[in-house]
């Protein structure tokens, strides 16, 4: 079970949260000049790292906002914004 | 019996597999006994099936909506009913029938969807109504009167159970027998490249090996691998739980499944309940999963089986599952020369071990996809043909 540092409401229990899977993914600022690889890579490509994890998450059953956050995938250690 | 040798790496194969567990194994296997090809290495991080093919809820059935995925994973369950004989072990086989539980109105539409598309894929399907239920498998609870009723089910009569730990244990003797080097506590750290970016090895904790084919086998740790070659994947890392209950009485005779209050369970032979929990939603490799989900999948599993609240929980574990947007498995070559794939199954591989392994080995063999996996490429996330078995898969995620 993990503790999540919400910026706003303080450590919370996971289950208020919703995942929002890797952060830093940008919708595309010209989407019509896209090619089917370019969409596959924004749609479906992922990093998946063992460590260092940078990631979406939203405050569903709390302040109902997204923040961004580091974990280590391997060991669940929180790593900061 | 002899099971198979520990054997030292070799300098060079034509084939090396990464990867011990179950498919892997069935990998090396199919290559040698279908395409003569016996110059083959699996090489595993820990020892052998020790991964998710002993961690998983051991459940197989092939009763998947699309045509694809129908042909495969029914084309892995013929090959299970012969398996024990072709490997000449037993595996503890029993198809003792699965029931996929519906609670809703959406659930029966989606699974008298599926019974149709099975039957016109000539895969076994039946479907029940709650009082068929209530005789098929007498300790489920189809009163209306609990928070997600039964309205029916979907029986695989041909569906069951195998003994995991077993299946890679037979995959590897037989795959022993016929040449096959099997290499325990090698981990892979990197790859050795030619000419053109292509794939000419693996450089592991107990040296560098070359080969003419390297084949990621890896289930959740694919995505860690590909990275070390540049390459960025569909797949996700989640935690799967799992857990057992002390030893019973024999009081469940089949395999029941519920994707939307997330229970499946069969009693093993020795008698202890095992029974899937869901997957964390965040990515992780810690191979434990959060309390949280194993609460929730028990509430659900005590009002669906009542006699379950006599029941203590003796163990729970977790195996890392590589996730695919679709639910469906990734097969086939790969952008590098030399490198191919075979994950993303994400929650539900083990029904698919001897399949997987199958079409796995014959597109190495002919350097092309086989017939079955030709749909799973990796292709089909550029040209949108995806095969989306969310329905089917029985695990949310």
């Amino acid at each position: 079970m993990l503790l999540l540092p919400c910026p706003w409401c303080g450590p919370r229990d996971e289950v208020e949260f919703h995942y929002g899977g890797q952060a830093g993914i940008a919708y595309p600022p010209d989407p019509e000049a896209l090619g089917d690889e370019a969409w596959a890579d924004y749609l479906f490509m992922r990093d998946n790292p063992r460590g260092a994890f940078a990631e979406r998450w939203y405050h569903v059953h709390g302040c109902r906002r997204w923040f961004d956050l580091r974990r280590d995938t391997a060991t669940n250690d929180l790593l900061g914004a | 019996m002899r099971y198979w040798r520990a054997a030292e790496p070799k300098r060079s194969y034509d084939v090396v597999v990464v990867g011990g567990g179950g498919h892997g194994l069935a990998t090396a296997y199919y290559l040698a006994r279908n395409h003569g090809v016996t110059d083959v290495c699996v090489v595993e991080k820990g020892w052998l099936g020790g991964g998710n093919t002993a961690r998983n809820t051991t459940i197989i059935r092939s009763n998947y909506l699309w045509d694809e995925s129908a042909a495969i994973y029914e084309h892995s369950l013929k090959l299970w009913e012969g398996l024990e004989e072709d490997l000449g072990l037993d595996l503890s086989f029993s198809q003792r029938g699965v029931l996929n539980l519906a609670h809703d109105l959406q659930d029966v539409r989606g699974s008298l969807r599926r019974v149709n598309a099975n039957a016109l894929n000539a895969v076994d399907a039946e479907w029940l109504t709650p009082a068929e239920v209530a005789r098929f498998c007498p300790i489920v609870n189809v009163s209306p009167r609990v928070r997600y009723p039964v309205l029916g089910a979907t029986l695989q009569r041909r569906g069951g159970v195998a003994r995991h730990d077993r299946v890679a244990w037979g995959f590897a003797t037989a795959a022993d027998r016929l040449g096959v080097d099997i290499v325990e506590h090698a981990e892979v750290t990197g790859f050795a490249r030619g000419p053109g970016g292509r794939v000419t090895g693996v450089d592991t904790t107990r040296g560098t090996v070359a080969a003419g084919s390297v084949a990621l086998v890896a289930a959740g740790h694919t995505s860690v691998l590909a990275a070390m070659v540049g390459l960025r994947l569909p797949l996700q890392s989640h935690p799967l739980q799992a857990l057992v209950s002390v030893l019973l009485e024999p009081v469940l005779g089949c395999v029941v499944m519920s994707n939307a209050v997330h229970v499946y369970v069969s009693q093993a032979d020795k008698g202890e309940l095992v029974m899937g929990a869901g997957v964390d939603a965040h990515n992780s490799y810690t191979q434990r999963g959060s309390f949280h989900v194993i609460e929730r999948q028990m509430a659900a599993a005590v009002e669906l089986f009542p006699v379950f609240a006599h029941a203590k929980l003796l163990r729970t574990w977790g195996g890392i599952v590589d996730v695919s947007p679709d639910a469906s498995p990734i097969i086939g070559r790969t952008p590098l020369d030399g490198l191919f794939l075979n994950c993303g199954w994400g929650t539900g591989g083990f029904k698919a071990t001897p399949g997987s392994g199958w079409v796995l080995a014959e597109t190495i063999a002919k350097g092309e996809p086989s017939l079955l996996a030709a749909p799973f490429a990796l292709e089909r996330f550029t040209s949108g043909a995806l095969i989306d078995e969310h329905g089917a898969a029985a695990v949310a995620h």
